[in-house]
């Protein structure tokens, strides 16, 4: 559905993409997952068309579309900061695809209610921006975007100006919304919960490059480099090799244990448990535990104790940074 | 609001909060006795003058000279603002959105007209497109003429309150518009430009309020032609020449109440495209 194709941009000196190749199916929920910096924003802005690569190549939809403008793309486009357009009320803002398009007048009416009812804002359409909350803003948002019936939606870290709570929500949102229309959607984030939580397929990008694509499962499960490994999910060091939290086990004998360590801290979570620990060189790591685990272990603060990892978690194969096309099976 | 309620809530704290809500009080009466001495005063004395003697004043503001000349003030104002507004909304448009060099001697150029007496700009403008002008223009003594001294004082008026506002404006929201298939001209009449004519507006007034009222500039170019090319100003100041101070005032009155009717106008229509931001 999108083919990126040896994409390269540079602003001055900085790289912001480096030979990235990305495809993304029809239909399908991806997210662009990585630090800031990393070039998801603007890898997404190139296929939006609202940067112009070096060189490379962007298809959507089998169509090249490398030098067409954002207007005959074909997409919807959804931005962190919204992008209301403050002069018009909510039901202008969404039909202002529509009007542009010159559809008729009953057509847009109709249209835009309906969109008003699929992002749950039917009693605010005479409202202007400032009268909405952020999550009914980035709603508004999402519906003017999705009132042109692009063939790709592509969001820019759309919660990432929300509170906590109402990130969730939409997050979740978002994702119904998704299983409905069905539409190609690409989301930048830099949070690794949001995008295992809400994509089908994760592209996770370092240093302007393609760090490895798959499943949420798949990066968890098999990291292709140590970077993938240690942004995927908490891991801890234990006598020099990567664990899971939930794969540390805390033993109050040595015999069998990898390492020795000193409890710095235990945080209840409900019904699991966080251990903070420090080991002999300094370094802080943590163990997820059951709280009938911990209880039995009458962990106290300053105890000393022996760990040891059930599990290791490796890089499988590839060097970091080892290329851009690496689709990961 | 919520300075003008949190001593209410707050009734314990008392000296700091005490001072701080005199210290506005004071602020306020001291503007309210300066804006008394410099603008209200000459007004409301310049009232007086004029409605010394009604029928003086009624003759002084029917007088056909004096009619005709108020006609082509407001005549010709009109027609310089309507430029300044594209004009002055274009230069701004190339100031802030355009690099090239010598963007900061033209940025500079603009508040020139502002910074020139007035009596200088009617002299300059004269000795270029008068009747020995280098430029072969002819415009001396013709309403033309008068439009070029205008619009040469009231340029920085529409620039220099648009420059700012579209300075501010969010780059995303063009992107926005973009990707919903607007082009660039659909995107600046209904994306940018609503998010300026506050600005515009403000603009307008000040550029009218100016135009009204501006002698300077005006004498020398216009001839001072009566029925053709006597403005209001010029016509006041001839009025005083002639020993009648009654008229002049009268005069003088109408036009103040011209230009007041006119700001009032403008707050008017400002508050009413800002109503969506209440």
């Amino acid at each position: 559905m999108i083919a990126v194709e040896g994409v390269h941009k540079r602003f001055g000196d900085f790289v912001a993409l480096h030979d990235v190749s990305i495809r993304v199916e029809k239909g399908s929920l991806t997210a662009l997952l990585g630090p800031s910096g990393s070039g998801k924003s603007t890898l997404l802005r190139v296929i939006a068309g609202l940067e112009r690569p070096d060189s490379g190549r962007v298809a959507i939809g089998g169509v090249d579309v490398t030098a067409r403008p954002p207007q005959e793309r074909g997409i919807g486009f959804v931005f962190q900061h919204y992008a209301a357009f403050k002069h018009m009320t909510v039901a202008e803002n969404v039909a202002f695809g529509l009007r542009i398009r010159r559809r008729p007048r009953a057509e847009i009416r109709a249209r835009v209610a309906e969109l008003l009812a699929l992002v749950q804002l039917e009693g605010l359409a005479d409202r202007y921006p400032a009268q909405l909350s952020g999550g009914q803003r980035q709603r508004m948002g999402l519906a003017r975007a999705l009132a042109v019936e692009p063939q790709v939606l592509l969001l820019d870290e759309p919660f990432g100006a929300l509170d906590a709570r109402v990130r969730r929500d939409l997050r979740a949102w978002l994702r119904r919304l998704h299983d409905e229309t069905h539409t190609t959607t690409i989301i930048v984030t830099h949070d690794q919960e949001e995008a295992m939580e809400v994509a089908d397929e994760v592209v996770l990008m370092r240093r302007g490059r393609v760090e490895q694509i798959g499943s949420p499962r798949e990066l968890y499960e098999r990291p292709a480099s140590e970077f993938v490994l240690t942004f995927i999910g908490p891991v801890s060091r234990v006598a020099g090799a990567w664990a899971r939290p939930h794969d540390v086990e805390i033993r109050l004998a040595p015999d069998g244990a990898d390492e020795e360590a000193m409890v710095e801290r235990i945080v209840h979570l409900g019904f699991e448990v966080r251990v903070e620990l420090v080991d002999r060189e300094g370094e802080r790591l943590t163990a997820q535990l059951t709280r009938d685990e911990a209880e039995e272990l009458e962990l106290a603060r300053g105890d000393v104790v022996w760990l040891r990892a059930r599990r290791l978690a490796r890089p499988v194969g590839g060097e970091p940074g080892h290329g851009s096309n690496g689709h990961v099976r | 609001m919520a300075e003008v309620t949190a001593p209410l809530a707050q009734p314990l704290a008392s000296g700091a909060r005490r001072q701080a809500s005199g210290a506005p009080l004071l602020a306020g009466a001291l503007s309210a006795l300066y804006l008394g001495v410099v603008v209200l005063a000459p007004l409301v004395a310049l009232a007086f003058a004029a409605a010394g003697d009604r029928r003086a004043f009624w003759e002084a503001t029917t007088n056909p000279e004096a009619v005709a000349s108020i006609e082509l003030t407001l005549a010709v104002s009109a027609v310089v603002v309507a430029i300044d507004v594209a004009a002055g909304t274009a230069i701004a448009w190339v100031l802030t959105r355009d690099e090239f060099r010598g963007r900061r001697l033209v940025d500079a150029l603009v508040d020139l007209p502002l910074a020139l007496p007035t009596i200088v700009a009617g002299l300059t403008l004269l000795a270029l497109y008068g009747p020995r002008g280098g430029l072969g223009v002819n415009v001396a003594f013709t309403r033309a003429g008068i439009v070029l001294a205008l619009l040469f004082v009231t340029l920085p008026f529409v620039v220099r309150t648009v420059q700012p506002v579209l300075g501010e404006i969010d780059r995303e929201l063009e992107e926005a518009a973009a990707s919903l298939g607007a082009g660039r001209l659909a995107t600046f009449r209904r994306v940018v430009l609503p998010a300026i004519v506050p600005a515009i507006l403000s603009g307008v007034a000040l550029a009218f309020a100016r135009a009204i009222g501006e002698f300077g500039a005006v004498v020398l170019i216009s001839g001072n032609l009566p029925f053709k090319t006597e403005v209001a100003s010029v016509y006041v100041f001839g009025r005083l020449n002639a020993g009648d101070r009654a008229g002049a005032a009268a005069i003088s009155m109408l036009l103040l109440a011209l230009s007041f009717a006119t700001l009032l106008l403008v707050a008017a229509l400002r508050r009413r495209v800002t109503r969506h931001e209440r």
